[in-house]
Protein backbone atom coordinates (compact mmCIF):
# COMPACT_ATOMS: atom_id res chain seq x y z
CA UNK A 1 0.00 0.00 0.00
CA UNK A 2 1.14 3.29 -0.63
CA UNK A 3 0.41 6.37 1.20
CA UNK A 4 1.22 10.34 0.85
CA UNK A 5 3.99 12.46 2.82
CA UNK A 6 2.61 12.87 6.44
CA UNK A 7 2.54 16.16 7.68
CA UNK A 8 2.61 17.41 11.31
CA UNK A 9 2.58 20.60 13.03
CA UNK A 10 5.52 22.14 15.37
CA UNK A 11 5.80 25.14 17.46
CA UNK A 12 9.14 26.84 18.29
CA UNK A 13 7.87 27.04 22.17
CA UNK A 14 10.40 29.92 22.66
CA UNK A 15 9.19 32.05 19.80
CA UNK A 16 4.92 31.31 20.31
CA UNK A 17 3.80 34.43 22.40
CA UNK A 18 0.12 32.29 22.61
CA UNK A 19 -1.64 34.48 20.39
CA UNK A 20 -3.92 31.63 19.66
CA UNK A 21 -4.59 32.40 16.59
CA UNK A 22 -3.75 29.25 15.39
CA UNK A 23 -6.58 27.77 16.90
CA UNK A 24 -8.81 29.92 15.79
CA UNK A 25 -7.27 29.24 12.09
CA UNK A 26 -7.67 25.07 12.76
CA UNK A 27 -9.94 24.67 15.57
CA UNK A 28 -10.12 21.16 14.62
CA UNK A 29 -7.05 20.39 15.37
CA UNK A 30 -5.32 22.78 17.51
CA UNK A 31 -6.04 22.99 21.20
CA UNK A 32 -4.80 25.64 23.54
CA UNK A 33 -3.75 25.11 27.16
CA UNK A 34 -4.82 26.87 29.96
CA UNK A 35 -2.26 29.37 29.38
CA UNK A 36 -3.43 30.09 25.80
CA UNK A 37 -0.49 27.84 24.33
CA UNK A 38 -1.34 25.59 21.39
CA UNK A 39 -1.25 21.70 21.90
CA UNK A 40 -0.45 20.13 18.68
CA UNK A 41 -1.86 16.85 17.13
CA UNK A 42 0.83 13.97 15.97
CA UNK A 43 -0.18 13.95 12.59
CA UNK A 44 -2.58 16.49 10.37
CA UNK A 45 -5.50 14.84 8.80
CA UNK A 46 -4.32 15.54 4.72
CA UNK A 47 -7.74 17.23 4.53
CA UNK A 48 -6.81 19.83 6.82
CA UNK A 49 -3.43 20.26 5.01
CA UNK A 50 -4.60 23.68 2.85
CA UNK A 51 -5.77 24.60 6.74
CA UNK A 52 -2.79 24.04 8.33
CA UNK A 53 -0.78 25.88 6.02
CA UNK A 54 -2.29 28.82 6.56
CA UNK A 55 -2.27 28.25 10.48
CA UNK A 56 1.44 27.86 9.68
CA UNK A 57 1.48 31.11 7.29
CA UNK A 58 -0.55 32.94 9.96
CA UNK A 59 1.45 32.41 13.37
CA UNK A 60 2.17 36.28 14.35
CA UNK A 61 5.43 35.12 15.66
CA UNK A 62 6.66 32.69 12.72
CA UNK A 63 6.37 30.06 15.78
CA UNK A 64 4.20 27.39 13.99
CA UNK A 65 5.75 24.90 11.01
CA UNK A 66 4.49 22.15 8.84
CA UNK A 67 6.83 20.03 8.71
CA UNK A 68 7.40 16.42 6.57
CA UNK A 69 7.92 13.35 8.87
CA UNK A 70 8.17 10.69 6.38
CA UNK B 1 58.81 8.06 30.73
CA UNK B 2 57.87 3.98 32.04
CA UNK B 3 54.44 3.99 31.41
CA UNK B 4 53.29 3.40 34.88
CA UNK B 5 50.76 0.12 35.93
CA UNK B 6 46.93 -0.24 34.56
CA UNK B 7 44.66 0.85 37.62
CA UNK B 8 42.64 -1.93 39.04
CA UNK B 9 39.81 -1.37 41.88
CA UNK B 10 37.08 0.74 41.72
CA UNK B 11 38.51 3.97 41.92
CA UNK B 12 39.23 5.13 38.96
CA UNK B 13 38.42 8.77 38.77
CA UNK B 14 38.94 9.07 42.75
CA UNK B 15 41.88 7.34 43.08
CA UNK B 16 44.04 10.12 44.20
CA UNK B 17 41.24 10.82 47.03
CA UNK B 18 41.46 6.82 47.98
CA UNK B 19 45.20 6.58 48.01
CA UNK B 20 46.69 10.06 49.45
CA UNK B 21 43.24 11.86 50.56
CA UNK B 22 44.92 14.55 48.25
CA UNK B 23 44.48 16.34 45.38
CA UNK B 24 46.54 14.81 42.39
CA UNK B 25 49.30 18.11 41.24
CA UNK B 26 50.74 17.79 38.00
CA UNK B 27 53.15 15.46 38.78
CA UNK B 28 51.19 12.76 40.85
CA UNK B 29 48.84 12.65 37.94
CA UNK B 30 51.54 11.83 35.26
CA UNK B 31 53.33 9.95 37.89
CA UNK B 32 49.84 7.56 38.10
CA UNK B 33 48.60 7.57 34.76
CA UNK B 34 51.90 8.86 32.16
CA UNK B 35 50.73 11.47 29.54
CA UNK B 36 48.03 10.59 27.80
CA UNK B 37 48.43 9.05 23.91
CA UNK B 38 49.55 11.74 21.28
CA UNK B 39 47.26 12.30 18.54
CA UNK B 40 48.17 11.15 15.36
CA UNK B 41 46.44 11.81 12.29
CA UNK B 42 43.28 10.73 11.13
CA UNK B 43 43.27 7.24 11.67
CA UNK B 44 44.47 7.82 15.37
CA UNK B 45 41.24 10.07 15.40
CA UNK B 46 39.05 7.48 14.19
CA UNK B 47 39.99 4.62 16.34
CA UNK B 48 39.39 7.35 19.61
CA UNK B 49 36.15 7.72 18.49
CA UNK B 50 35.72 4.10 17.85
CA UNK B 51 37.52 2.96 20.84
CA UNK B 52 34.74 5.41 23.40
CA UNK B 53 32.28 4.02 21.33
CA UNK B 54 32.85 0.33 22.08
CA UNK B 55 33.32 1.45 26.05
CA UNK B 56 29.74 1.72 25.95
CA UNK B 57 30.33 5.10 28.08
CA UNK B 58 27.29 7.65 28.36
CA UNK B 59 27.51 11.20 29.09
CA UNK B 60 27.34 11.21 32.93
CA UNK B 61 25.39 15.03 33.30
CA UNK B 62 21.73 14.04 33.37
CA UNK B 63 20.53 12.23 29.86
CA UNK B 64 23.24 9.66 30.12
CA UNK B 65 23.58 9.56 25.83
CA UNK B 66 26.09 7.38 24.47
CA UNK B 67 29.43 9.74 24.37
CA UNK B 68 30.98 7.82 21.29
CA UNK B 69 27.99 8.64 19.16
CA UNK B 70 27.78 11.83 20.17
CA UNK B 71 31.34 13.02 19.70
CA UNK B 72 31.03 10.85 15.79
CA UNK B 73 28.03 13.11 15.18
CA UNK B 74 30.22 16.27 16.00
CA UNK B 75 32.93 14.72 14.34
CA UNK B 76 30.99 14.17 10.79
CA UNK B 77 29.39 17.94 11.16
CA UNK B 78 31.23 20.61 8.66
CA UNK B 79 34.06 23.19 9.90
CA UNK B 80 36.30 23.87 12.75
CA UNK B 81 34.87 21.75 16.17
CA UNK B 82 34.19 23.13 19.37
CA UNK B 83 34.32 21.34 23.09
CA UNK B 84 32.81 22.85 25.90
CA UNK B 85 33.44 20.87 28.91
CA UNK B 86 30.50 21.04 31.20
CA UNK B 87 31.44 21.96 34.77
CA UNK B 88 28.27 23.96 36.05
CA UNK B 89 26.71 21.26 38.67
CA UNK B 90 23.70 22.78 38.99
CA UNK B 91 21.69 20.60 40.73
CA UNK B 92 21.70 21.60 44.37
CA UNK B 93 21.55 18.05 45.53
CA UNK B 94 24.68 17.17 43.80
CA UNK B 95 28.42 17.43 44.40
CA UNK B 96 30.30 14.89 42.36
CA UNK B 97 31.67 17.55 39.67
CA UNK B 98 33.18 19.58 42.39
CA UNK B 99 34.95 16.50 43.92
CA UNK B 100 36.29 15.18 41.03
CA UNK B 101 37.29 18.87 40.03
CA UNK B 102 38.90 18.99 43.10
CA UNK B 103 40.86 15.78 43.42
CA UNK B 104 41.52 14.75 40.02
CA UNK B 105 41.47 17.98 38.30
CA UNK B 106 44.00 16.64 35.64
CA UNK B 107 41.86 13.51 34.47
CA UNK B 108 39.41 16.49 33.06
CA UNK B 109 41.37 18.68 31.45
CA UNK B 110 42.89 16.00 29.55
CA UNK B 111 39.66 14.22 28.82
CA UNK B 112 38.97 17.93 27.42
CA UNK B 113 42.32 17.63 25.62
CA UNK B 114 41.24 14.05 24.12
CA UNK B 115 38.27 14.66 22.96
CA UNK B 116 39.53 17.72 21.36
CA UNK B 117 42.02 15.93 19.55
CA UNK B 118 38.91 12.99 18.34
CA UNK B 119 37.31 16.20 16.98
CA UNK B 120 40.91 17.89 15.54
CA UNK B 121 40.37 21.46 16.95
CA UNK B 122 41.87 23.64 19.17
CA UNK B 123 38.95 24.99 20.86
CA UNK B 124 38.45 23.98 24.42
CA UNK B 125 36.09 26.00 26.62
CA UNK B 126 35.94 24.96 30.28
CA UNK B 127 32.72 26.43 32.01
CA UNK B 128 31.75 26.73 35.30
CA UNK B 129 30.71 29.22 38.10
CA UNK B 130 33.01 31.17 39.10
CA UNK B 131 32.14 31.31 43.14
CA UNK B 132 32.25 27.33 43.44
CA UNK B 133 34.72 25.19 43.63
CA UNK B 134 35.11 23.74 40.81
CA UNK B 135 36.26 26.71 38.97
CA UNK B 136 38.83 27.42 41.78
CA UNK B 137 40.17 24.09 41.46
CA UNK B 138 39.86 24.05 37.65
CA UNK B 139 41.84 27.83 37.92
CA UNK B 140 44.50 25.96 39.82
CA UNK B 141 44.83 22.95 38.18
CA UNK B 142 45.70 25.17 35.06
CA UNK B 143 48.34 26.88 36.97
CA UNK B 144 50.71 23.15 37.12
CA UNK B 145 50.48 22.70 33.79
CA UNK B 146 52.79 23.47 30.82
CA UNK B 147 49.74 23.21 28.08
CA UNK B 148 47.22 25.75 29.91
CA UNK B 149 46.87 28.01 27.12
CA UNK B 150 45.03 25.79 25.26
CA UNK B 151 41.91 25.84 27.64
CA UNK B 152 39.68 28.65 27.73
CA UNK B 153 37.91 28.77 31.64
CA UNK B 154 35.01 30.71 31.35
CA UNK B 155 32.33 32.23 34.39
CA UNK B 156 29.16 30.90 33.68
CA UNK B 157 25.85 32.56 35.04
CA UNK B 158 24.53 30.10 38.42
CA UNK B 159 21.18 29.51 36.76
CA UNK B 160 19.91 26.19 36.75
CA UNK B 161 19.30 26.48 32.90
CA UNK B 162 22.34 28.11 31.96
CA UNK B 163 24.47 24.53 32.11
CA UNK B 164 21.69 23.02 29.63
CA UNK B 165 23.75 22.55 26.23
CA UNK B 166 22.21 25.57 24.31
CA UNK B 167 22.29 27.61 26.87
CA UNK B 168 26.06 27.24 26.86
CA UNK B 169 26.86 27.61 23.46
CA UNK B 170 24.76 30.37 23.41
CA UNK B 171 26.36 31.99 26.28
CA UNK B 172 29.69 31.50 24.39
CA UNK B 173 28.76 32.46 20.95
CA UNK B 174 28.25 36.19 23.03
CA UNK B 175 24.30 35.69 23.42
CA UNK B 176 22.11 35.06 26.83
CA UNK B 177 22.63 31.52 28.99
CA UNK B 178 19.21 30.57 28.10
CA UNK B 179 18.35 27.51 26.03
CA UNK B 180 17.63 28.56 22.24
CA UNK B 181 15.36 26.62 20.36
CA UNK B 182 16.12 22.85 18.53
CA UNK B 183 16.63 22.39 15.53
CA UNK B 184 19.77 22.52 15.24
CA UNK B 185 21.10 20.80 18.18
CA UNK B 186 24.75 21.78 19.48
CA UNK B 187 26.22 18.92 17.84
CA UNK B 188 25.38 20.44 14.18
CA UNK B 189 25.50 24.38 14.92
CA UNK B 190 26.39 25.31 18.52
CA UNK B 191 29.34 27.90 19.52
CA UNK B 192 29.51 30.19 16.37
CA UNK B 193 27.45 28.21 14.30
CA UNK B 194 30.49 25.28 14.71
CA UNK B 195 29.97 21.66 15.59
CA UNK B 196 30.25 21.47 19.27
CA UNK B 197 30.45 18.29 21.75
CA UNK B 198 29.00 19.20 25.36
CA UNK B 199 30.32 16.95 27.73
CA UNK B 200 30.12 16.69 31.38
CA UNK B 201 33.48 17.03 33.30
CA UNK B 202 33.09 13.34 34.42
CA UNK B 203 32.30 11.87 30.99
CA UNK B 204 35.65 13.90 29.66
CA UNK B 205 37.73 12.54 32.87
CA UNK B 206 36.35 8.91 32.03
CA UNK B 207 37.28 9.42 28.03
CA UNK B 208 40.71 10.35 29.34
CA UNK B 209 41.10 6.95 31.17
CA UNK B 210 39.61 4.81 28.26
CA UNK B 211 42.24 6.73 25.56
CA UNK B 212 44.87 5.31 28.11
CA UNK B 213 43.82 2.31 29.04
CA UNK B 214 40.88 0.94 26.37
CA UNK B 215 37.48 0.23 26.31
CA UNK B 216 37.92 -3.38 27.27
CA UNK B 217 39.55 -2.16 30.83
CA UNK B 218 36.77 0.46 31.14
CA UNK B 219 34.33 -2.44 30.31
CA UNK B 220 35.58 -4.74 32.96
CA UNK B 221 33.55 -2.71 35.96
CA UNK B 222 30.19 -2.15 36.11
CA UNK B 223 27.50 -4.12 34.18
CA UNK B 224 26.63 -5.08 30.33
CA UNK B 225 24.28 -1.91 29.78
CA UNK B 226 25.86 0.43 32.27
CA UNK B 227 29.85 -0.16 31.93
CA UNK B 228 32.53 1.26 33.85
CA UNK B 229 31.85 3.45 37.54
CA UNK B 230 30.64 6.17 38.25
CA UNK B 231 30.40 9.15 40.86
CA UNK B 232 27.58 8.96 42.98
CA UNK B 233 26.70 11.90 45.61
CA UNK B 234 24.67 9.97 48.88
CA UNK B 235 23.13 12.42 50.74
CA UNK B 236 20.24 13.10 52.74
CA UNK B 237 19.33 11.22 56.19
CA UNK B 238 22.14 9.10 56.43
CA UNK B 239 25.61 9.74 58.55
CA UNK B 240 28.24 10.64 56.58
CA UNK B 241 26.96 12.43 52.91
CA UNK B 242 29.51 12.38 50.28
CA UNK B 243 30.61 11.42 47.25
CA UNK B 244 31.45 7.98 46.32
CA UNK B 245 32.75 5.89 43.24
CA UNK B 246 31.10 2.76 42.43
CA UNK B 247 31.19 0.33 39.63
CA UNK B 248 27.51 0.48 38.11
CA UNK B 249 25.35 -2.19 39.20
CA UNK B 250 26.18 -1.41 42.98
CA UNK B 251 23.51 -2.72 45.19
CA UNK B 252 21.59 0.79 46.88
CA UNK B 253 21.72 -0.28 50.12
CA UNK B 254 25.49 -1.09 49.93
CA UNK B 255 25.99 2.67 48.39
CA UNK B 256 23.79 3.92 51.93
CA UNK B 257 25.92 1.47 53.99
CA UNK B 258 29.30 3.52 53.01
CA UNK B 259 28.30 6.77 53.85
CA UNK B 260 27.86 5.45 57.49
CA UNK B 261 23.86 4.36 57.19
CA UNK B 262 20.58 5.49 56.91
CA UNK B 263 20.93 8.14 60.26
CA UNK B 264 17.56 7.50 60.95
CA UNK B 265 13.98 5.51 59.37
CA UNK B 266 13.75 6.04 56.05
CA UNK B 267 10.98 6.14 53.52
CA UNK B 268 11.69 7.61 50.70
CA UNK B 269 15.06 7.82 48.22
CA UNK B 270 15.07 10.93 45.45
CA UNK B 271 17.36 8.77 42.83
CA UNK B 272 19.10 11.14 39.75
CA UNK B 273 18.81 14.94 40.86
CA UNK B 274 16.00 17.32 41.84
CA UNK B 275 14.87 16.20 37.73
CA UNK B 276 14.69 12.69 38.74
CA UNK B 277 12.09 10.27 40.69
CA UNK B 278 11.31 9.43 44.13
CA UNK B 279 11.51 5.66 45.32
CA UNK B 280 9.88 4.20 48.14
CA UNK B 281 12.64 3.12 50.85
CA UNK B 282 11.05 -0.71 50.61
CA UNK B 283 11.73 -0.32 46.55
CA UNK B 284 15.12 0.92 46.75
CA UNK B 285 16.55 -1.47 49.04
CA UNK B 286 16.23 -3.95 46.26
CA UNK B 287 17.83 -1.69 43.29
CA UNK B 288 20.89 -1.86 42.01
CA UNK B 289 22.83 1.18 40.73
CA UNK B 290 22.46 0.79 36.99
CA UNK B 291 20.81 2.44 34.32
CA UNK B 292 18.68 -0.55 33.31
CA UNK B 293 18.03 -1.16 37.21
CA UNK B 294 16.69 2.08 37.85
CA UNK B 295 14.97 3.05 34.86
CA UNK B 296 13.06 0.07 35.09
CA UNK B 297 11.94 0.96 38.61
CA UNK B 298 10.86 4.00 37.14
CA UNK B 299 13.67 6.75 38.10
CA UNK B 300 17.06 7.53 36.35
CA UNK B 301 20.30 7.45 37.03
CA UNK B 302 20.26 11.58 36.11
CA UNK B 303 22.60 13.44 38.08
CA UNK B 304 24.09 10.36 39.92
CA UNK B 305 22.58 11.34 43.26
CA UNK B 306 21.03 9.32 46.51
CA UNK B 307 19.13 11.36 48.73
CA UNK B 308 17.40 9.76 51.50
CA UNK B 309 14.53 10.91 53.01
CA UNK B 310 13.45 10.44 56.34
CA UNK B 311 10.24 8.76 57.46
CA UNK B 312 9.48 11.82 59.72
CA UNK B 313 9.70 14.31 57.11
CA UNK B 314 7.37 15.00 54.23
CA UNK B 315 7.30 14.08 51.08
CA UNK B 316 4.71 16.22 49.41
CA UNK B 317 6.21 19.28 51.21
CA UNK B 318 9.38 18.59 50.16
CA UNK B 319 8.47 17.98 46.79
CA UNK B 320 6.85 21.30 46.27
CA UNK B 321 9.89 22.89 47.70
CA UNK B 322 11.91 21.35 44.72
CA UNK B 323 9.34 22.50 42.31
CA UNK B 324 9.26 25.75 43.32
CA UNK B 325 12.85 26.23 43.19
CA UNK B 326 12.48 24.47 39.40
CA UNK B 327 9.79 27.03 38.52
CA UNK B 328 12.62 29.56 39.76
CA UNK B 329 15.00 28.67 37.55
CA UNK B 330 12.90 28.69 34.35
CA UNK B 331 14.05 30.54 31.87
CA UNK B 332 10.67 32.16 31.46
CA UNK B 333 10.58 31.13 27.66
CA UNK B 334 8.64 28.85 26.83
CA UNK B 335 4.53 28.96 28.07
CA UNK B 336 4.08 25.30 29.10
CA UNK B 337 7.42 26.22 31.25
CA UNK B 338 6.86 29.47 32.94
CA UNK B 339 3.26 29.26 33.30
CA UNK B 340 2.72 25.26 34.10
CA UNK B 341 5.67 25.01 36.65
CA UNK B 342 4.34 27.56 38.62
CA UNK B 343 1.21 26.21 38.19
CA UNK B 344 1.99 22.84 39.31
CA UNK B 345 3.76 24.39 42.24
CA UNK B 346 0.51 25.89 43.92
CA UNK B 347 -1.29 22.90 43.71
CA UNK B 348 1.58 20.82 45.22
CA UNK B 349 1.78 23.79 47.93
CA UNK B 350 -1.67 23.80 48.82
CA UNK B 351 -1.47 20.02 49.06
CA UNK B 352 1.17 19.97 51.76
CA UNK B 353 -0.03 22.73 53.67
CA UNK B 354 -3.52 21.18 53.75
CA UNK B 355 -4.63 24.26 52.15
CA UNK B 356 -6.13 22.18 49.11
CA UNK B 357 -8.50 19.74 51.33
CA UNK B 358 -11.32 21.34 50.83
CA UNK B 359 -10.48 21.86 46.80
CA UNK B 360 -12.11 18.62 45.43
CA UNK B 361 -11.06 19.35 41.88
CA UNK B 362 -7.60 19.76 42.98
CA UNK B 363 -6.01 15.91 42.17
CA UNK B 364 -8.02 16.03 38.12
CA UNK B 365 -6.18 19.84 37.75
CA UNK B 366 -2.93 18.81 38.50
CA UNK B 367 -3.20 15.62 36.77
CA UNK B 368 -4.23 17.47 33.67
CA UNK B 369 -1.73 19.66 34.29
CA UNK B 370 1.31 17.23 34.69
CA UNK B 371 -0.17 15.22 31.35
CA UNK B 372 -0.01 18.73 29.27
CA UNK B 373 3.68 19.80 30.48
CA UNK B 374 6.28 17.81 29.01
CA UNK B 375 8.16 18.08 25.94
CA UNK B 376 6.94 21.50 24.99
CA UNK B 377 9.81 22.58 26.26
CA UNK B 378 12.79 24.31 24.32
CA UNK B 379 14.85 21.81 26.92
CA UNK B 380 14.32 19.47 28.75
CA UNK B 381 13.84 21.46 32.14
CA UNK B 382 10.12 21.18 32.53
CA UNK B 383 10.14 17.85 31.66
CA UNK B 384 12.32 17.26 35.02
CA UNK B 385 9.53 18.79 37.44
CA UNK B 386 7.18 16.80 35.53
CA UNK B 387 8.87 13.72 36.05
CA UNK B 388 9.53 14.55 40.26
CA UNK B 389 5.91 15.60 40.63
CA UNK B 390 4.77 12.37 39.13
CA UNK B 391 6.94 10.37 41.59
CA UNK B 392 6.34 12.21 44.29
CA UNK B 393 2.18 11.07 43.27
CA UNK B 394 3.38 7.55 43.12
CA UNK B 395 5.64 7.00 45.73
CA UNK B 396 3.50 9.12 48.43
CA UNK B 397 0.33 8.39 47.47
CA UNK B 398 -0.76 7.45 50.81
CA UNK B 399 0.23 10.68 52.32
CA UNK B 400 -1.14 12.58 49.45
CA UNK B 401 -4.65 10.88 49.80
CA UNK B 402 -4.51 11.98 53.50
CA UNK B 403 -3.50 15.88 52.88
CA UNK B 404 -6.70 16.27 50.28
CA UNK B 405 -9.00 15.25 52.73
CA UNK B 406 -7.31 17.11 55.20
CA UNK B 407 -5.52 14.72 56.92
CA UNK B 408 -1.62 16.07 56.78
CA UNK B 409 1.10 13.87 57.81
CA UNK B 410 3.16 14.30 60.56
CA UNK B 411 6.01 15.95 58.63
CA UNK B 412 3.80 18.35 57.14
CA UNK B 413 4.92 21.32 59.80
CA UNK B 414 8.81 20.32 59.82
CA UNK B 415 11.60 22.30 58.71
CA UNK B 416 12.98 21.39 54.59
CA UNK B 417 14.94 18.92 54.97
CA UNK B 418 16.24 18.58 51.22
CA UNK B 419 19.11 22.11 50.49
CA UNK B 420 16.83 24.62 48.38
CA UNK B 421 19.04 27.78 47.60
CA UNK B 422 17.42 30.67 48.77
CA UNK B 423 16.03 32.53 46.15
CA UNK B 424 13.40 29.86 45.80
CA UNK B 425 12.20 30.03 48.91
CA UNK B 426 9.33 32.83 48.67
CA UNK B 427 7.14 30.86 46.50
CA UNK B 428 6.31 28.12 48.93
CA UNK B 429 6.27 29.28 52.26
S1 LIG C 1 -0.55 31.47 16.39
FE1 LIG C 1 1.63 31.22 16.73
S2 LIG C 1 2.10 32.50 18.52
FE2 LIG C 1 -0.11 32.20 18.44
S3 LIG C 1 -0.49 30.44 19.79
FE3 LIG C 1 -0.35 29.68 17.71
S4 LIG C 1 1.81 29.17 17.51
FE4 LIG C 1 1.69 30.45 19.30
S1 LIG D 1 11.57 24.94 28.68
FE1 LIG D 1 11.68 26.38 30.40
S2 LIG D 1 13.81 26.43 30.99
FE2 LIG D 1 13.72 25.45 28.97
S3 LIG D 1 14.01 27.14 27.52
FE3 LIG D 1 11.84 26.97 27.81
S4 LIG D 1 11.32 28.38 29.49
FE4 LIG D 1 13.53 28.06 29.51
Amino acid sequence: MTRGPRWTLKVDPIRCQAHGLCAELLPEVVDLDEWGYPLLPGEVPPLLLSEARAAAAGCPTLALRLVHTD
Amino acid sequence: MNRPATPTGDHRLLAAWSDTGRPDSYDAHLARHGNPPNADGRAWRERLIAEVTHSGLGGRGGAGFPTGRKLAAVAAGRGRKVVVANGCESDPGTHKDRVLAQYSPHLILDGALMAAAALHTNDIFLCAHRDGPTYQALGQALTQRPDADRFSLVDIPARFVASEESSLANFLSGGDARPTSKPPRVFESGVAGRPTLVSNIETLAHISLIARYGAEWFRSLGTGPSPGTALVTVGGAVRTPGVLEVAYGAALPDLVASVGGASEPLQALLIGGYSGCWVPDSVARTLHFSHEELRAAGTTVGVGSVLALPAGACGIAETARILSYLAGESASQCGPCMFGLPAITADFAAMASGAGANDRALAARLQGRLSVIAGRGACGHPDGAVRLAESALRTFAVDVDAHLHGRPCRGAGALPFLPIPRRALSLVG
